[in-house]
């Protein structure tokens, strides 16, 4: 599913935190979005959910635009994993996945086995399969964080957005989820931190004082220049001859190369 | 809703729930209009319902008759519903605040219906127009709204929404106060300081036709809503991201809450602990899901403040303990309790 965006925007009193971001992710697509703390990257991500109030310009999915369609359309077709989301609240690992029927649902439609299926599926692609009955508050931040990526893919949405989902994750788990989002048919807009894990995404958008810096394939996006005048720090291009990927080593500018 | 129970199943499941349920909230009221301050025998109890209920014509005391049909029968209703309508308040609010401590009586919704219904009884503002629970509506709503602004402008969070609550009671009760100070005679002021610390004993079958509608509407209105309750775990924001329509679903379920906590201060007065404790009680018992927690806590409250009724007219023979003070009597050591039990699960 195609999301776009035209001109875009949010203000915060009186003050852009984003604006003018005309993009366009195309069906099956990841897009990394990059840049460095307090560039907008959730901003942008909660303005493509559609959960940002007052928003300034507009998304479309497949040219709909997103404040003309219902929470619930939206929520069947966007799942959106947030940078931090927790609760107080008692309630099992298999209970916050099955959150994510919560659009699928009605009263004269209730939880059945088909949700339950879907939902166990969902797990089992995080590696959370065995730990359906822990109690949330018992959980680490990764495994919590998994348990949220698991309720988004029971979502079973065409669109997903992640918020530096990578974080508080071991790296077998983060390049573990960085597999299975690559493997999902689903346009995908993943914020990340990590620039040498951004490098695997099909195209980078990269953030720099909430506007649009560059948005093109990594390579041309993360040049020696953008590096050091958005991330400021020196990187060389190091390449593994076993399947010729491009790995950066970054250094701090003040450093002797 | 996570057990893979087929839905011929499921129906079955909720029907016997709900049976169960049943019979034990009828027990409940069965004790609460046999016990008292002479407990009564059976046989002349069952004599006076059946004679009333089905005009089955048995021979009973015309007194006794009067006192379970008259008095004891709807003031047991009354109290199932007042507790199972300041339970499911306290549940929707923890919900939608995301703070452990929100139930009406802290979040200043009581206090404002309190002084609503003060203002219409002594000040006569619209006493015809809106009557005692009109204005009990107004303001508990009022109240709502001023504490809902000054959370937000505080800067909106779960812990902004108690404190603002707090400030909220505290200027609710002062207004009360002052009214009764500037307009009420000695009498009246004793009978309703008497009334805002909890009182059954002036209730009649007129107000059972008002309290049991609104609890088992309320009731209606929140299972209608326990999906998007139960998204509003992760937060407002979560939940709107779950196909929530956040905004509307807010408006409902605090006008219920509203109209629930409004229609029981205003005919037994402000009773405390109810909505804190039962819904704790009630997830530890059943779980964090609404669609459980929801007919557990209205049943748990229900059947909670009968017995503080029988407690209030056994406890000092002779004379009626205020119920509020009964269930801040049980309810205070109760969540202590809940608070050391639930440490490591929330
Ligand atoms: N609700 C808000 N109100 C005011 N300012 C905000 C709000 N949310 C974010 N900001 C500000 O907007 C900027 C961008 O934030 P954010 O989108 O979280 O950046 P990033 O995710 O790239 O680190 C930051 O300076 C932040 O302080
Ligand atoms: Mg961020």
């Amino acid at each position: 599913m195609r999301i776009a965006t035209y001109n875009l925007g949010w203000a915060s009193g009186g003050r852009p935190i984003v604006e003018g971001i005309t993009l366009e992710v195309k069906s099956g697509e990841t897009l990394g979005l990059i840049g460095p703390n307090g560039s907008g990257k959730s901003t942008l991500l909660r303005l493509l959910a559609g959960i940002a109030p007052r928003p300034q310009g507009h998304v479309t999915l497949e040219g709909e635009d997103l404040r003309r369609m219902k929470r619930r359309d939206i929520a069947r077709r966007i799942a959106f994993v947030e940078q931090q989301a927790d609760t107080a609240e008692a309630l099992r690992v298999r209970d916050a996945v099955a959150l994510g029927r919560t659009p699928w649902l009605s009263p004269l439609a209730p939880f059945g086995a088909a949700d339950a299926a879907i939902c166990a599926k969902a797990l089992a692609h995080v590696g959370m399969a065995q730990m359906a009955d822990r109690s949330w508050s018992t959980l680490s931040g990764g495994e919590r964080q998994r348990v949220h990526i698991a309720r988004a893919l029971a979502q079973r949405p065409q669109v997903m957005l992640l918020d530096e989902p990578t974080n508080h994750l071991d790296i077998h788990h983060q390049l573990a989820l960085l597999r299975l989002i690559s493997d999902l048919p689903v346009t995908v807009v993943i914020a990340l931190h990590d620039l040498n894990q951004a490098m695997g995404c099909d195209r980078l958008a990269v953030m720099e004082g909430g506007r649009l810096a560059a948005i093109g394939p990594p390579a041309e996006v993360l040049t020696q220049t953008r590096l050091g005048r958005i991330f400021r720090v020196g990187g060389r291009a190091l390449h593994d001859p076993t399947d010729g990927a491009t790995q950066f080593r970054f250094h701090c500018l003040e450093d002797p190369l | 809703m996570s057990q893979t129970v087929p839905p011929a199943g499921l129906a079955l499941h909720v029907a016997l729930r709900g049976m169960a349920g049943g019979a034990v909230l009828l027990l409940a009221v069965l004790a609460g209009v046999i016990l008292g301050e002479t407990p009564l025998p059976w046989a002349t109890v069952h004599a006076a319902l059946a004679n009333n209920l089905w005009g089955a014509g048995l021979p009973v005391d015309a007194i006794d008759q009067g006192i379970i049909w008259s008095y004891r029968v709807p003031r047991t209703l009354v109290a199932a519903a007042c507790g199972a309508g300041l339970a499911l308040a306290g549940v929707v609010l923890q919900a939608l605040v995301r703070n452990a401590l929100a139930d009406p009586y802290l979040l200043g919704v009581s206090a404002g219906a309190s002084t609503g219904a003060v203002a219409v009884t002594i000040l006569g503002i619209g006493a015809g127009a809106i009557g005692i629970s009109g204005g009990a509506f107004l303001g508990a709503a009022l109240a709502f709204g001023l504490v809902a602004a000054l959370a937000r402008a505080a800067g909106g969070g779960p812990a902004q929404m108690v404190l603002a609550g707090i400030a909220g009671s505290q200027l609710f009760n002062a207004l009360t106060s002052f009214f009764i100070a500037k307009s009420a005679n000695a009498e009246q002021a004793r009978g309703i300081i008497f009334w805002l610390l909890g009182n059954l004993s002036g209730v009649r079958w007129p107000d059972v036709t008002l309290a049991v509608p609104v609890a088992i509407i309320g009731l209606c209105v929140c299972l209608w809503h326990m999906r998007a309750l139960d998204a509003f775990t992760f937060g407002a924001d979560a939940a709107s991201s779950l196909g929530i329509a956040v905004r509307r679903v807010q408006i409902v379920l605090i006008g219920a809450v509203t109209l629930m906590t409004a229609t029981m201060v205003s005919l037994v007065g402000s009773i405390g602990f109810v909505g804190l404790v039962i819904p704790h009680a009630a997830r530890l018992l059943v779980g964090p899901r609404h669609g459980r927690l929801l007919p557990a806590a209205a049943l748990a409250g229900a059947v909670f403040l009968i017995a503080a009724d029988v407690a209030s007219r056994m406890l000092i023979p002779g004379q009626v303990v205020p119920i509020g003070v009964v269930t801040a009597l049980v309810g205070a050591p109760g969540f202590a309790l809940i608070l050391i039990r639930g440490r490591g699960r929330t």
